[in-house]
């Protein structure tokens, strides 16, 4: 089955639209249809896998119109959005109970929805910034929703640093239109292998790994991820963490990277010196975190600093031209790596939002002993530390053994020391949480606390399922040629991306 | 908020109805002329905007209650997506001009030679005049009250409008 692809945006946009004008009465309904949406999206982003096709946007064709393009790494990036955002859009049924203007808080999470599958379907530079804005846009306000002193000032933190992300990436599409005179991206990949990179190109691309580096709040801009996260309503967290970040930041920067400008050797490496900056001081940061959420968060911020690490990796042992194989390896350990990393760490913010809805804290030095009063959470709670930590049989493990591996067969060691180090803090830190969160002794006051059975615990259990069985994608030969393969083989292959647009 | 002095009121009275068939203009003739649905639906929600001024908050409000304008903003998006869906449905492209030449064929620069674009540019303009004039509305309900030794403190206005 082939559906055209605006329907990944016309579907959640459309919903969104409609979803604000049914009242109060009418909200499970609203409900209802919006979990309708993001089961729908997640079975065509199943469907979707191994597809690759383009598709003119009002028939207009390209330079002239608008280009969507599905190809392996945008149906992997698809798959990572559906799957988190049918969790937390079920989470949502009762978690956001707690809040009032439950209509519009769907509405906002769709449009989010919207924007992200649109920026990875977007084959136009300038219509990735539309898409891009309106996921901001709207996750801005998601992340203010509780509209509490603390979630406002985070929001208003988040919205100040994104629109000067923002507004850096439109600043780069600009300097790429002056220069090459085209948005969409082949056509940019093609003019830029003509005449080569100018300084009004590099300049371009130093701007959107600003930008996009700000928007992945890798480590030198990081400062409101640690804010923003904690504070939205924790499916919300779930998806920034899990998916927004990706999309937004990693995904385009790859994009643009591989695709449009091609790799060099300096890029490479501004894009490990940011994956590792990124991952030892979300980790080191993260150690001395108190608050469950908090401690999440910048354990985000060091998770995504694997993922870039991969694609940097990647970037420099293929601009030094030795052997594709392991740069095919690096990314593919990234790529695995940010598949892990959406699924565990929206599974952890999910517990950690059914943890703060029993106890009403989020403090960890209040809490303790929950293990007896909620297993369900306790035992999703296991299996993503476990994951994220590089617990052997868990996914987490192998996405960074292929990292290891690749960085030792890049003869880069120190860097596979890194990774191992920081895996051991990963460690330390997800032991805290279960010493302080779980065991231990059951404080006075939470004595009554319980599991809330329903739509959360189904939720957090769907996704231990697909957390527990995620190893398969690599260990499987054909899933990993089915799923990951076509996703690494669109970043080597780099340049030739124009020319499977454009028939010569 | 009373309203300004009754010249203001007077001329306002007059100049409104001026300023919004001005605005309906620049939306139905967009596809020929300068302007279209943002421009238009900026110079509806400015009429508003005028009023809001020379009258005061609450004639406003009775006049286009925030439900009503809440309503009209997302009927506006949900039109427009629906324009690109009946593209797809009729004319197998998403977003394709489904309509140009098709029932009233008619030469280049007649009012109805777009096809598909009037309607696109209405459904933008009823968006853009309701998100905008709901903004200004924000804008004017929100205040800092400046107290506890200067520690600035965000009040709403008649805060029963905001539940709604």
């Amino acid at each position: 089955m082939s559906v055209p692809l605006p329907v990944f945006v016309a579907i959640p946009l459309v919903a969104a639209f409609v979803l604000p004008v049914l009242g109060k009465g009418l909200k499970p309904i609203a409900t209802l249809l919006a979990n309708l949406v993001t089961i729908a999206l997640l079975i065509l982003a199943v469907t979707s896998i191994g597809d690759s096709r383009t598709y003119e946007v009002g028939d207009w064709s390209i330079p002239l119109g608008i280009n969507l393009v599905l190809d392996g790494l945008s149906s992997l990036l698809l798959l990572a959005i559906s799957v988190v955002s049918t969790a937390a859009m079920l989470f949502s049924i009762r978690y956001m109970e707690q809040y009032t203007a439950k209509p519009k808080y769907l509405s906002l999470f769709l449009l989010m929805v919207a924007g992200m599958n649109g920026v990875v379907l977007s084959g136009d530079v300038f219509n990735l910034y539309v898409f891009l804005e309106i996921a901001s846009i709207a996750s801005y306000a998601l992340v203010g929703f509780g509209c509490e002193h603390e979630e406002l000032e985070a929001s208003f933190k988040y919205m100040v640093l994104g629109s000067i992300a923002s507004t850096f990436i439109l600043f780069g599409v600009a300097m790429v239109y002056a220069n090459t005179g085209s948005l969409n991206m082949a056509y940019i990949s093609r003019a830029v292998q003509a005449m080569g990179m100018n300084a009004g190109l590099a300049f371009a691309l130093s701007l959107f790994v600003a930008g996009f580096g700000l928007k992945a709040a890798l480590v030198p801009f990081h400062a409101w991820l640690p804010d923003a996260h904690p504070s939205a309503p924790a499916p919300i967290s779930a998806m920034l963490s899990g998916v927004l970040i990706k999309a937004l930041g990693v995904y385009a920067l790859a994009r643009l990277v591989f695709n449009v400008f091609g790799v060099s050797l300096e890029v490479g490496w501004v894009l490990v010196a940011l994956g590792l900056a990124s991952m030892v001081a979300g980790a080191f940061l993260a150690l001395g975190q108190w608050d469950f959420k908090r401690l999440l968060a910048y354990s985000s911020i060091s998770q995504i600093g694997y993922v870039v690490l991969g694609v940097g990796l990647g970037a420099v042992i293929l601009a030094r031209e030795t052997n594709i194989a392991w740069a095919s390896l690096a990314i593919l350990g990234g790529l695995f790596h940010l598949l892990n990393h959406s699924v565990y760490k929206s599974l952890l913010f999910l517990t950690s939002g059914s943890v703060e809805m029993a106890t009403g804290t989020r403090q960890m030095t209040e809490m303790g002993g929950l293990a007896a009063r909620m297993p369900v959470t306790r035992a999703a709670c296991a299996v993503a530390s476990a994951s994220i930590a590089g617990v052997p049989p868990f996914p987490g493990f192998w996405s960074k053994l292929i990292l290891v591996l690749a960085a030792v067969q890049a003869q880069m060691y120190w860097v596979a020391a890194v990774i191992v180090v920081v895996s051991v803090c990963t460690l330390i830190m997800y032991l805290k949480v279960h010493r302080f969160v779980f065991l231990g002794e059951l404080p006075e006051r939470l004595a009554s606390v319980r599991e809330s059975w329903g739509s959360m615990t189904a939720a957090m259990v769907g996704l231990t399922c697909v957390c527990a069985l995620m190893g398969l994608l690599v260990l499987v030969p054909s899933l990993r040629v089915g799923i990951l393969d076509p996703a690494v083989s669109v970043l080597t292959d780099g340049l030739a991306y124009s020319t499977r647009l454009i028939s010569p | 908020m009373k309203g300004m002095t009754v010249v203001v009121k007077t001329v306002s009275s007059w100049v409104k109805v001026l300023i919004f068939l001005f605005g309906i203009y620049i939306i139905l003739f967009g596809h020929l002329t300068p302007g279209g649905g943002f421009a238009g639906g900026v110079i509806l929600a400015s009429s508003y905007v005028l009023l809001m001024l020379a009258f005061g908050r609450d004639l406003v409000e009775a006049n286009l209650p925030l439900p009503v304008a809440s309503k009209l903003d997302c009927l506006g998006a949900f039109l427009f997506a629906m324009i690109g869906v009946l593209g797809l449905v009729f004319g197998g492209v998403f977003f394709v001009n489904f309509l140009y030449q098709k029932y009233v064929p008619q030469e280049p620069f007649d009012l109805v030679s777009g096809g598909a674009i009037p309607l696109s540019n209405m459904a933008i303009g009823l968006k853009v005049g309701a998100s905008l004039f709901l903004v200004i509305f924000a804008l004017t309900v929100f205040r800092y009250d400046f107290q506890d030794g200067g520690r600035k403190t965000a009040v709403a206005d008649g805060a029963e409008q905001q539940k709604e």
